[in-house]
């Protein structure tokens, strides 16, 4: 009989530990939004951060809310966006995207301007006079968006990010990391890429790089949508516009679009 | 020893000379796992800390009324109910009272419930045979001495972020040697206080 009293002991306590729980978990409960709950439910939960929110929860509190869009979400792409969609009860038109880097300048492309020898980061190499690369708009080629990538989208060959379409989910980090913001979320389908971003004019940029934009209209002159317009020095597609006919692919003798 | 040099020592040699993490290697998992970051791992310690200090000051009513004399073989077991109950109140307590707090703790409050350094603690306790309020001081030394373990190995992981490793070493091998390394740091300290 000796056992019973420290069994007797052990089941009050954890007896009394238990009601105390949950009644307090009925007194004190917080009401949580039921839609919230749904909402979160059809989230991925990679917490990837893509949608602007510090996490799936937080995105699911803004989409309940009212404060969202349901399409914000990169890695559900547009299952999830419709998904949501059904359960707000709003239309909704989700585009699938993608990662491009816009840069074909590979080390054969460029020359250096010097030897760099410190750490191997983009990030470190762009503070060292914007990178040893003529081209100062170019990429640097020590893979900071490949280490970025969450998903295994990116390897590097021939020291130039190359972006697998089919495992990129369009989170976007990788366009936060590159120093010189040469990556951009484009639409899956396109067809048409610009693969330059150099903003200097003429001869500067020939000197650069075999394969730069070196804003002589051509493209945009011969676009028959008019989707291919020069900005501030570099061919500039508008994918709401641009039917792929790759007209402007044609015409370009500095072969940027790819 | 007056009273509150008895205190400070106290203090102190949960901070520093029988740090939690360094010294007794308890609470390893967040040391390692919640590090990464110095904001993360001050919400880590601050939870830490809270947990600790509650649940030493519900154990030991517990085990010197209820346990004592007959029953002490008992305090494991029961600490680890109490502290989970515990943990799980205080979780629901600021969900509805103190939400800012709540947020700011996040997933680490759940975490706690099983760490062994809240554990340790009071069972450190009633190994010394400390009364209820060195009990309490012992228990915020060492959660202050978890904090100050968490901010000194974050800050060490963040510099190891952008350090030149050796690809075998990269990872969890370079994490374990520099937490060797801080451990062994705080060897330094063996002897004072007590």
């Amino acid at each position: 009989m000796e056992i019973l009293s420290p069994i007797i002991l052990l089941a009050v306590i954890g007896l009394i530990a238990g009601i105390g729980l949950s009644l307090a978990s009925k007194f004190m409960a917080v009401p949580v939004d039921e839609k919230q709950e749904k909402v979160r439910e059809c989230l991925p939960g990679a917490n990837c951060g893509a949608c602007g929110y510090s996490g799936c929860d937080g995105y699911a509190a803004a989409v309940a809310a009212g404060e969202a869009e349901p399409n914000k979400c990169a890695p559900g792409g547009a299952s999830t966006a419709k998904a949501l969609a059904d359960l707000l009860g709003v239309a909704v038109e989700a585009e699938p995207k993608v990662a491009f880097v816009g840069c074909n300048g590979t080390p054969e492309c460029t020359k250096q301007r010097f030897e760099y020898q410190g750490m191997q980061s983009c990030a470190a190499a762009n503070l060292v006079h914007g990178g040893p690369n003529a081209c100062s708009f170019g990429c640097l080629g020590f893979g900071d968006c490949f280490r970025a990538c969450p998903f295994d989208a990116i390897r590097m060959e021939n020291g130039r990010p190359v972006i697998c379409v089919d495992q990129c989910v369009g989170c976007g980090k990788c366009a936060e990391t590159c120093p010189k913001s040469l990556i951009s979320l484009i639409p899956q389908t396109a067809k048409v890429r610009v693969g330059c971003s150099n903003k200097q004019r003429g001869p500067a940029v020939v000197k650069a790089c075999s394969v730069s934009c070196i804003a002589c209209m051509q493209c945009e002159k011969n676009c028959p949508s008019g989707a291919v317009k020069v900005i501030d020095n570099v061919a500039v597609i508008d994918y709401n516009l641009c039917t792929g006919c790759g007209k402007c692919a044609e015409v370009c003798k500095r072969k940027v679009f790819c | 020893m007056n009273n509150s040099t008895a205190i400070a020592s106290i203090l102190l040699a949960g901070i520093l000379t029988n740090n939690m993490v360094l010294s007794k290697f308890l609470g390893i998992c967040p040391f390692l796992g919640v590090s990464k970051k110095v904001n993360t791992a001050f919400s880590m310690s601050i939870a830490v800390t809270l947990v600790m200090v509650v649940a030493s000051a519900v154990t030991w009513p517990i085990y010197h009324y209820l346990l004592m004399p007959n029953y002490t073989y008992l305090e494991t077991i029961v600490f680890i109910l109490v502290i989970a109950a515990i943990v799980q109140f205080i979780e629901i307590f600021l969900k509805r009272f103190i939400k800012p707090v709540y947020n700011a703790l996040g997933i680490y409050l759940p975490l706690i419930t099983t760490n062994c350094a809240v554990l340790g603690i009071t069972q450190i306790n009633t190994a010394n045979q400390l009364d209820f309020v060195r009990s309490m001081i012992n228990a915020l030394g060492a959660g202050l001495g978890f904090m100050l373990a968490m901010l000194l190995f974050s800050g060490v992981r963040e510099r190891l972020e952008t350090a030149n490793i050796p690809e075998f070493l990269k990872g969890l091998p370079i994490t374990l040697i520099s937490a060797a390394l801080v451990s062994l740091s705080f060897l330094g300290f063996a002897g004072i206080g007590g």
